[in-house]
């Protein structure tokens, strides 16, 4: 049943592309329909899901002669995920109500982005997971690329080949494992069993690792996240900081450190002081975490801000990864589910609410239209968003990064306090950019230069009210997602990982 | 040898018979009876003539299949060899129903002429396994290919890339008998079988390193592999769409089919290794070479393109370079791997040839900057541009995914335990990335840039639209069941 998910995203990316030119308008209501419809079908399963055990969904041979299956299951690392992208699907769309230039193409763009999104979530055959990665990044290109703004074709190329690039990575290991193993399979649970040399783990394990990564933002490979987000769309946007970058950290999780746990071993010497993959990754994690927010706190553009905040959330993702504790990976995956909901509200507020209606994301242009009085509810939803951003107790980010602090003040401590000072810059940055861009000073004399915006719609009221309370609901009863979560980290697939954090 | 009686033989190379047979009919009614009449009629009833000729050749496959290997392996049938006689007439059918309206030329029944004459020697060029006959068909393919590139009179481009693709050819022709000569100066034998005998065991000696590297620039250049890929770029530009069409498609696909034989069957003695840390001395280590080259000049070069059909003339350099890669790893799996490839490939390129003369019919050009905006003005042609664009550039879930994946993890096998292939597989995948710049620009001008402000909707006829869009759905199809094709391989 999860597969429809799937299937009704690329239905419906036909539906509205074949539409007649009459119907234009009725595509975003088509879009809505199938976003709607394949969130409801995640959360029925959720909801029958007692635990987060993995269920086969699909499962039949696909290329026979190379032991390739079309595999789809899901655990509750994939449940949680699946139910974020719908949520944020759902938003996206009513976010951009307001898209009139060639409608169809763009929620036809957008639903097949959506389905490669939910495809990955749900593969349990490598191959099959890398073809639904790939499907995914190039209605990405078209999405920037045609309805985005600041340097759109730049930051679309950039975007495009970064993910190719990091693709092409993750392929090289991925059709090194599959022959290394030699047993004609693709199925991540089988190739997951083999016992691959560890030499051959020492170099498949980063390639990997730094392939997902490039797309979960990992620095220094983050630099198309920011122009992307820029140029990007508000819904497109909200897509790619919200589900798309999780794909990489999904990859880095269900592949790289699932397939290659002992590459995560110590080398058994020492360069730099670096003893392992695990502490190079967790210092880039680290300086991604503290260089996104500095850079986020000197920004002019309002959107770079929101832009720049999702390295640094990102990089408690792969922090929390690379602490190698329960309770660190709990957090990262539900760090993903925290970050992907507020990233959304952010951009949503940024390019939707502010942009659309002031024609200008420049900050201390912002600062004199006193937006509080304007669009009180955007100013509203913004503080309550940076408030859950921030990490605030109530709302989903606290849980998730203080369960990440947790295990990385067990595995490295330094790195610990150093993300803890993180936060603090972030508290900084939010604060700042809530200021400037809503509580302008009007100390420049004349009244203020805005006098009538168009009001706040009713589809990004419910929107906005979407993902704010989805955001509530976990901060304020995590359980329900660490009941999947917890089970499906436990289970005997990821046995290899907690192995090797005990040597 | 075995005796064969000439009816046995007519019996075996038929399906060829009636293609030739459709090629005289086609010359022969128009000549009889459409003197008079009007270029589309003409074009129209000859290429109805010629595609019956090259159906009834498939059906004729189909109904009577036949394995033999005659005449010191002049001719040899096999299932295989059958089958890719049958990609080799349907590619020639679409490549005339897709051009059938084109009117460069007054003498279009010539045109389907040569073009089915094109077609017979290709499919000679798959069934046989003799030197001989393999640089006949070789040398009947070029001249079709000469003659077929200079057909477009107005154009003084087309003559001039006729020109120059007619000198390469004709060297690297010399080169090629020069190799084969000295191959059977070695071995006392034109059979292919019969030079892997005296080939095995002997040590490498200059004599065969000369007649290995002549046969491998006289096949290099057939296949467009650098440094033997000079006069792709132009012909490609030059030639009328539908001959850069046949070239780039039927052409590659006979070619590398009888590359791998020559290389395979009647060298394998000299093979050597071109793994890391496996070195040894063979024509695998030269043909690694030549696909790494290719690749990687392939790629960079179009990305400076401003010209569709040059950018493919690069692009196509690049995907040699990949399935040369095929051809270094030579086991059954990779052979197979090969042959998708370069079906799929040859399928891909077509439509793009197809979209291509749309628009050079209805702008009158083809470089980026023509294509602006196309997406509106004819979305149909635009929808299987972006198909064709990602198959090209490995984008799942379409064809040229699939053919990637299975040539490189091909590649890796052939080497058990050791990964000896890596290297040349990093280069590719590596090179694979870089070539999405070049194909996405394309897409952006079709998509993302604004339509000229003159500009009206573009009409495409109807059987091109169908055309094309039969194509894209294959390849859409082929890259989602990959399994169709390979399990009829």
């Amino acid at each position: 049943m999860l597969a429809w998910t799937i299937y009704i995203s690329f239905l419906g990316a036909l539906a509205v592309m074949l539409l007649p030119k009459r119907f234009a308008r009725g595509a975003r209501v088509l879009a809505l329909l199938a976003a709607v419809a394949g969130f409801a079908v995640s959360l029925m399963v959720f909801a029958k899901h007692p635990s987060g055990e993995l269920v086969t969904v699909a499962r039949t041979p696909w290329v026979p002669s190379l032991g390739v299956e079309y595999h789809l299951a899901a655990d509750g690392v994939s449940l949680t995920l699946l139910l974020l992208t719908g949520v944020v699907a759902i938003c996206g769309v009513l976010f951009s109500w307001n898209i009139e230039h060639r409608a169809r193409e763009f929620f036809a763009f957008y639903l097949a982005l959506i389905g490669g999104v939910y495809g990955v979530f749900l593969s349990f055959d490598l191959l099959l997971l890398f073809a639904f990665y790939e499907i995914a990044i190039v209605p990405k290109y078209f999405l920037i690329a045609i309805w985005g703004s600041t340097r759109r074709e730049y930051a679309a190329m950039k975007l495009a080949l970064y993910s190719f690039v990091g693709s092409a990575m993750v392929l090289i290991g991925l059709v090194a494992a599959y022959v290394v193993a030699g047993a004609k399979t693709m199925d991540l649970a089988q190739l997951a069993q083999f016992p691959f040399s560890i030499h051959f783990q020492m170099w498949a394990f980063p390639m990997m690792f730094v392939g997902f990564g490039i797309l979960a933002g990992l620095w220094p490979f983050h630099t198309w996240a920011p122009t992307g987000h820029v140029a990007a769309p508000t819904a497109a946007s909200m897509l790619l900081a919200g589900v798309v970058m999780k794909l990489g950290a999904y990859g880095c999780l269900r592949v790289a450190m699932m397939l290659f746990p002992r590459g995560l071993d110590p080398w058994g010497f020492h360069v730099l002081g670096f003893g392992s993959w695990r502490d190079v990754f967790a210092l880039l994690a680290l300086v991604g975490i503290v260089y996104g927010a500095m850079v986020a706190l000197v920004q002019r553009d309002f959107k770079f801000v929101i832009g720049y905040s999702s390295i640094s959330h990102m990089g408690f993702v792969l922090l929390g990864l690379m602490t190698l504790q329960q309770i660190g990976v709990d957090g990262a995956v539900l760090q993903m589910f925290s970050h992907g909901v507020l990233a959304g509200l952010l951009f949503a507020v940024v390019g939707r609410m502010v942009y659309d209606r002031t024609h200008t994301r420049d900050l201390s242009e912002l600062e004199r239209m006193h937006l509080s009085k304007v669009i009180p509810f955007a100013a509203g939803t913004f503080v309550l968003g940076s408030m859950a951003s921030i990490g605030l107790p109530g709302f989903s980010g606290f849980v998730a990064e203080l369960q990440i602090l947790i295990g990385a003040w067990r595995a490295f401590p330094v790195f610990a306090i150093v993300a803890g000072l993180g936060i603090v810059i972030g508290i900084a940055y939010t604060w700042r950019a809530m200021q400037k861009a809503f509580f302008g000073k009007s100390d420049r004399g004349a009244a203020a230069p805005v006098s009538q915006l168009p009001a706040i719609t009713i589809p990004e009221r419910l929107g906005a009210a979407i993902l704010m309370g989805a955001s509530v609901v976990i901060g304020l009863y995590p359980q329900v997602l660490l009941r999947v979560i917890v089970p499906a980290l436990r289970s005997p697939l990821f046995e290899g990982l907690w192995r090797g954090s005990s040597r | 040898m075995i005796r064969v009686n000439y009816l046995d033989l007519l019996h075996l190379i038929l399906p060829e018979a009636i293609v030739v047979l459709a090629a005289l009919c086609v010359l022969a009614v128009d000549l009889m009876f459409l003197r008079t009449s009007e270029t589309r009629v003409r074009g129209f009833v000859g290429g109805v003539v010629s595609i019956a000729g090259c159906v009834a050749a498939v059906v004729w496959i189909l109904h009577a299949p036949q394995s033999a290997n005659v005449l010191d392996g002049m001719v040899v049938l096999t299932p295989l060899i059958e089958r890719m006689q049958i990609v080799l007439l349907l590619l020639s059918i679409l490549t005339i129903l897709m051009f059938m309206g084109s009117a460069f030329t007054r003498h279009v029944c010539e045109y389907l002429t040569l073009m089915l004459l094109a077609t017979v020697s290709v499919m000679f060029l798959v069934s046989t396994q003799n030197l001989l006959l393999i640089f006949l068909s070789l040398e009947l393919l070029s001249l079709s290919l000469y003659v077929l590139t200079a057909f477009n009179k107005q154009s003084g481009r087309s003559a001039e890339a006729a020109i120059k693709y007619f000198l390469f050819g004709g060297i690297s022709a010399a080169f090629l008998l020069f190799g084969f000569s000295l191959l059977y100066g070695l071995s006392n034998s034109t059979n292919l079988v019969g030079i892997a005998a005296s080939v095995h065991g002997r040590m490498l000696d200059p004599l065969l390193v000369v007649a290995l590297v002549m046969t491998l620039a006289g096949l290099g250049f057939k296949v467009a592999a650098v440094p033997f890929h000079f006069w792709a770029p132009d012909v490609y530009q030059g030639a009328p769409a539908s001959s850069a069409a046949f070239i780039a498609s039927s052409s590659k696909v006979g070619s590398f089919f009888i590359l791998y034989q020559v290389m395979v069957i009647g060298l394998m003695g000299a093979e050597g290794g071109a793994a890391w840390h496996g070195y040894a001395s063979g024509w695998v280590p030269v043909v690694a070479i030549m696909a790494a080259f290719s690749m990687v000049l392939g790629n960079l070069v179009a990305i400076t393109q401003s010209s569709v059909r040059r950018l493919l003339a690069y692009s196509a350099i690049a995907h040699t370079g990949y399935m040369l890669v095929g051809v270094v790893s030579h086991t059954e799996q990779s052979f197979i791997a090969l042959l998708y490839y370069a079906i799929t490939y040859a399928l891909t390129v077509l439509g793009a040839f197809g979209v291509v003369s749309v628009v050079e019919e209805a702008t009158g050009g083809d470089t980026l900057s023509h294509l602006a905006g196309l997406s509106r003005r004819a979305p149909v042609p635009s929808f299987c541009m972006l198909v064709f664009m990602l198959s090209l550039a490995g984008i799942p879930p379409f064809a040229g995914f699939f053919g990637k994946f299975y040539l490189f993890s091909s590649a890796l096998t052939s080497t058990p335990g050791t990964l000896g292939l890596l290297w040349l597989v990093v280069l590719a995948v590596a090179m694979s990335a870089v070539s999405l710049y070049y194909y996405l620009k394309v897409l952006k001008n079709i998509y993302v840039a604004e339509r000229p402000p003159d500009s009206a909707p573009i009409g495409v006829s109807f059987i091109r639209q169908i055309v094309l869009c039969l194509i894209a759905l294959s390849v859409i199809l082929l890259g989602c069941a990959p399994n169709l094709l390979l399990r009829w391989l």
